[in-house]
């Protein structure tokens, strides 16, 4: 089972807990009103889908409620840092050991998937 | 309103009325009726909400403050469950308070299965992957969780005693999966 530190509850709890609700650090255009229809989608629909690290919004529904930041990586699934909303993205290069080689496949991380 | 004899009253019914039930090693039974709110409110507001309750709104996450039979339990930065076992009005407890929150009272929409015995913890983890350990969650702690499919607030009163508070919708089925975990907890 997958433990997600809640930065609100300050401790692991199980995944079961928690929602993921979409991509952070998305920027609300203030504008909306003149945006063209092409603006506005990019805005709203149209997201990275990185492999590798990204930066989720994520919630813990069944505990404090709270929505937060996670940095994680979408091929390990490995969280790489939470943090509270509102909070800037945290700079990953203090967060990634540089001697920690990059996984690059599912099967790689799979096979000492803890 | 017991003393009304004779008088025509709708008689409420309870939710796990009459329920007994989990193993030697975890006996379950339903709570007494209590009055309970859902309390939000901002940092601020906390120092005279907790005078108008008579108790210290608690705010590290996973504690709890009682006083004469009422509890306040933590249940986010802004959110708590406050149970009064005695049935006081504290809707008008919080009213007074003078300051902004959010009080819904929810008396009725919850009801609490009562977990004890020395296989409490394991009868519990049955549906909660929370640790339940005593150095983790110790007497006092409470936390919102899930037990299987339902969304429950855990409260450890003893150290071999908790409370466990669900939507009264979810009470056969919380009820109904504590006893089953509890029938393996003495094994
Ligand atoms: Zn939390």
């Amino acid at each position: 089972m997958l433990l997600i530190y809640c930065p609100y509850c300050e401790e692991e709890r199980s995944e079961l807990e928690f929602r993921q609700a979409g991509d952070a650090h998305i920027a609300r255009p203030t504008n909306m009103t003149e945006m063209t229809d092409e603006e506005f989608e990019a805005f709203f629909f149209l997201r990275d889908n990185v492999k590798g690290l990204t930066y989720e919004r994520w919630r813990h529904l069944n505990g404090c409620g709270r929505f937060f930041n996670a940095a994680r990586d979408t091929v390990s699934d490995k969280f790489v840092t939470t943090y509270k909303a509102g909070l800037p993205k945290p700079d990953i290069s203090t967060l990634r050991p540089a001697t920690e080689a990059t996984v690059e496949t599912y099967e790689a991380t799979e096979s000492n998937a803890k | 309103m017991a003393d009304l004899i004779g008088a025509d009253l709708a008689t409420r019914t309870l939710p796990l009325a009459g329920f007994h039930g989990g193993s030697g090693a975890a006996s379950l039974s339903a709570a007494a009726p209590a009055t309970r709110l859902s309390l939000r409110a901002k940092p601020d507001a906390v120092s005279a909400l907790s005078l108008a309750l008579g108790l210290s709104l608690p705010t590290r996450p996973k504690t709890s403050a009682s006083a004469h039979g009422r509890h306040a339990l933590w249940l986010g930065p802004d959110e708590w469950l406050v149970i009064d076992e005695n049935g006081a009005d504290m809707m008008g407890a919080v009213a007074s308070s003078g300051v902004l929150h959010s009080a819904t009272d929810i008396s009725h929409r919850n009801t609490a299965v009562i977990v004890r015995g020395r296989g409490a913890e394991v009868a519990i983890n049955g549906g909660c992957p929370q640790d339940l350990s005593l150095g983790i969650f110790p007497v006092g702690a409470c936390s919102r969780t899930v037990l299987g499919k339902a969304e429950v607030v855990l409260f450890r009163t003893a150290e071999d005693t908790f409370r466990v508070e669900c939507w009264r919708s979810f009470a056969p089925y919380v009820s109904g999966l504590l006893n089953e975990a509890a029938e393996d907890a003495g094994n």
